[in-house]
């Protein structure tokens, strides 16, 4: 399933969209983003709070419990972490549950560049992709050729994603193209592994700032958007990402190119995860229920989802004594 | 790499059905008079789920004579009640609000098998509501001095409602008038009687005095009976322009209050610079909510013509997710509608539109196979000499019409027979002021629609009605 989302060396493209008015100079770029329609903040969260209120049971909560297991981005980004923590990692994104050999893998383990070389080689030929944060993760506070000699690091080591973090001080003070650039550069220094662009909401603060900055990490050629690093709080909110799904939904609609997201932090109960899953569902559309094209960067959640996929196929709910701790 | 969700199933979203075990429908109903069940003597009535087209139980039907039981007993419950310290009357009204509360997943469930309106909206909106009235007006119960309406209250109290919020009319209606001291005789809608006759257990649970609550069931000839009644000292009606004007006639010559809650027909207005998304959200809970049987319903788009193609557009994709079916569903948009009466009327009106040459759209969706349903539609092309554009539908039926500049919005929005409530769509705030100000109608929402609370008033400019319910100015049709 997740065939589609390395492209083949030959593939290797650059930015798409980089030859395009908007994206020409500063003030196009400006001038565009802030033409998008403004986001209404009680009217975004409130939409948020009607989908969370969706009852999802029985056939389709198994439904959702497997998608949301395959869609989990198993992440350890602490500096404690060491070679047995990211095998140990590995060996729960492959089987999560060892006594159950249908429930599905994760999607990938993401992890810090350095132990790359580590989780690719636990992972082996398993199908679970490796993803590493790079561009000086997470407050992204260093120069380009850092970052972009960080991003190889990781893409040489075996990286099959790149999560980077955009330089929000940038694109705070409004100096768009330079945050394009930055993103595009990644970009190309990712060669063939996929970009996740993380926007980290947090500090962005109000949703039309996510909204432009949606955009302008879909112009710039990342594959995916990302709402935070899990290091500033608040993390993913639904109405965030809600509106992530509204910013990927149009895009295709505008450049009939499909951008996946990933809510990242704070996301730990499995009721919390389906809430997500409706939205993607309602918003942006079935099209993006496929860990292709969806994620949830996550640590905790993924044991919730374990002990509720238990739950629902005994009817017994057997308690966090009856899944790995890692 | 395999996984469950593959070969690839749609996300569909299982049965959830809220039980119907947590009420107790009874074979058959009496009228609440002076405290007691006691029987009719008109021909009783049968009122149906409109969903299935179940019989629910039968409803005892006042005659004239029952009427005026009624009304005795509130004019006896009058004098010690308007007598009682302010205070103390909220007690009991602190009192019926904390057991709604209590008892709100009842009265939720209740409320839509009767109504059809789905759980989600019983649950989530009409009945927190309803308690938050009670709520609101206990307060006031002590406070009245400061109102500026006067202290005294007026006597007993007509008061007649519809079956579009049964519960939520009916606390309107009771609330602000006991709160000022008045007694009431109530006729709910004869096709949603249940949650009005189980309010009346929940005042017995209250110890409420006898006779200060009177609750008759019954058809058109109750209500005439009723606002006609000698003895009555206010009339408040919430419905029809049609059965408000005679009601108007009614009483018209004598020394009564009358406060009129009547028809709409909103212009929901979207500029350009709207906030597109929650734009669409604000037209689809303005006409969609409740199927479209709400009096301030947005029943008339004004779009701007440079983002009309855009907005349809978003509103098309939105409305194919929108889930009609099981009221009692927790995942229910849109459920049934009330009555097959009103279903023929929206038919007619939706039939006209067709004839005008409008353009009718409706996203696939499969209606149950019992029951009273009609699908979300909406008409393009309309302009505004259609009937469509100017009759009350009371559905779930949309007209769009487009506008150029603000003051083509404002005079298209003006023109109309009503004028009930309007929204406003702009990320500019002085716009959102200025359009306020020339719109004449009652309530004015921007950038929200269909927000109701009790603190904030509500009621119409010309045939829609006058007199305010809801808030301070809620106080006055009941003082002097």
């Amino acid at each position: 399933m997740l065939g589609g989302m390395v492209t083949s060396e030959s593939e290797v493209e650059t930015t798409p969209f980089r030859d395009l008015d908007v994206t020409r100079t500063d003030s196009s770029l400006h001038r565009f983003l802030h033409g998008l329609p403004g986001v209404d903040q009680v009217g975004a969260e409130q939409r948020a709070a009607a989908l969370s209120s969706r009852s999802i049971k029985t056939s389709a909560k198994a439904y959702a419990l497997d998608l949301a297991i395959s869609m989990v981005d198993l992440t350890t980004l602490e500096g404690q972490d060491t070679d047995g923590k990211v095998r140990t990692l590995a060996a729960k994104a492959v089987r999560p549950d060892p006594s159950d050999p249908t429930c599905p893998s994760t999607a990938a383990v993401c992890v810090y560049g350095d132990l790359v070389a580590t989780a690719k080689q636990a992972l082996g030929d398993s199908g679970v992709h490796v993803a590493a944060v790079a561009t000086a993760f997470p407050s992204g506070r260093a120069a380009m050729d850092v970052k972009l000699a960080d991003t190889r690091d990781a893409v040489e080591a075996g990286a099959d994603e790149i999560d980077m973090v955009i330089d929000r001080g940038a694109f705070l003070s409004g100096r768009y193209l330079e945050v394009f650039e930055e993103i595009a550069q990644v970009r190309e220094a990712c060669g063939g592994a996929h970009l996740k662009v993380i926007l980290e909401t947090g500090e962005l603060q109000t949703y039309d700032n996510v909204r432009r900055a949606s955009w302008l990490a879909m112009l710039a050629g990342g594959h995916f958007i990302k709402t935070s690093t899990g290091k500033v709080q608040p993390a993913a909110t639904l109405p965030v990402t809600l509106v992530m799904l509204e910013a990927v939904r149009d895009f295709r609609e505008a450049t009939g190119t499909m951008i996946g997201v990933k809510p990242a932090g704070g996301i730990r109960t499995a009721k919390d995860a389906i809430k997500y899953l409706v939205t993607v569902n309602e918003v942006a559309g079935p099209d993006w229920l496929d860990p292709d094209w969806f994620r949830f960067g996550a640590s905790t959640l993924l044991n919730d989802l374990l002990m509720q996929r238990m739950k629902l196929k005994t009817g017994r709910y057997s308690g966090p004594d009856y899944v790995t701790v890692d | 790499m395999t996984t469950s969700a593959d070969p690839r199933v749609t996300f569909d979203y299982a049965p959830a059905p809220e039980s119907r075990s947590i009420v107790d429908i009874k074979a058959s109903y009496g009228l609440f008079i002076n405290g007691e069940f006691v029987d009719g003597h008109g021909k009783a009535f049968k009122t149906v789920n409109p969903a299935s087209e179940e019989v629910l139980a039968e409803i005892a039907e006042a005659d004239d004579n029952d009427v005026d039981l009624a009304v005795r007993a509130a004019r006896r419950a009058h004098r010690s009640w308007s007598q009682m310290p302010g205070a103390e009357r909220a007690k009991y009204l602190f009192r019926i609000a904390r057991i709604i509360a209590e008892r709100s997943r009842e009265l939720a469930v209740l409320e839509s098998i009767d109504n059809g309106k789905p759980i989600r909206e019983s649950r989530d909106v009409d009945i927190p509501i309803v308690s938050a009235h009670f709520f609101y007006y206990a307060g006031w119960a002590d406070k009245l001095r400061y109102a500026g309406f006067g202290e005294q209250s007026l006597g007993v109290a007509a008061q007649v409602i519809p079956w579009n919020f049964p519960l939520l009319m009916l606390a309107w209606k009771i609330a602000p008038a006991l709160a000022c001291g008045n007694t009431v005789v109530l006729k709910p809608a004869e096709t949603t009687p249940l949650t009005a006759l189980l309010f009346a257990e929940i005042c017995q649970q209250a110890d409420l005095p006898p006779g200060v609550v009177n609750i008759v069931t019954g058809a058109g000839g109750t209500g005439q009976a009723l606002v006609g009644h000698p003895d009555v000292d206010k009339v408040a009606f919430t419905g029809s322009t049609e059965v408000g004007k005679a009601i108007a006639r009614t009483v018209a010559g004598t020394d009564k209050r009358v406060t009129l809650e009547l028809g709409g027909k909103a212009a929901n207005i979207v500029f350009d610079d709207a906030p597109l998304d929650q734009a669409i959200e604000g037209i689809v809970d303005g006409i969609f909510f409740n199927q479209g049987h709400v009096c301030c319903a947005g029943s008339r788009l004004l779009v701007q013509e440079s983002v009309a193609d855009e907005v349809l557009h978003r509103l098309k994709r939105r409305m194919a997710t929108l889930r009609v079916g099981d009221p009692l569903d927790k995942n229910t948009d849109i459920g049934a509608i009330n009555s097959a009466e009103q279903l023929a009327r929206i038919r007619e009106l939706s039939d006209v539109g067709d004839a005008e040459g409008a353009e009718r759209w409706s996203p696939p969706c499969e209606l149950p196979s019992h029951g009273y349903w009609f699908p979300p539609t909406l008409f393009t092309g309309v302009n505004q000499a259609h009937r469509i554009a100017r009759e009350e539908i009371f559905g779930p039926v949309l007209s769009v019409l487009t506008f150029r500049t603000p003051a083509e919005a404002v005079a298209k929005a003006n023109n109309s027979p009503y004028g009930l409530s309007a929204g406003i769509w702009t990320d500019k705030g002085s716009r959102i002021l200025k359009m306020a100000n020339q719109l004449r109608a009652g309530v004015v929402w921007a950038n929200t629609f269909n927000k109701f609370d009790p603190a904030s008033p509500f009621g119409g400019y010309k045939e829609s009605g006058y007199g305010r319910e809801g808030g301070k100015h809620g106080l006055e049709g009941y003082l002097r």
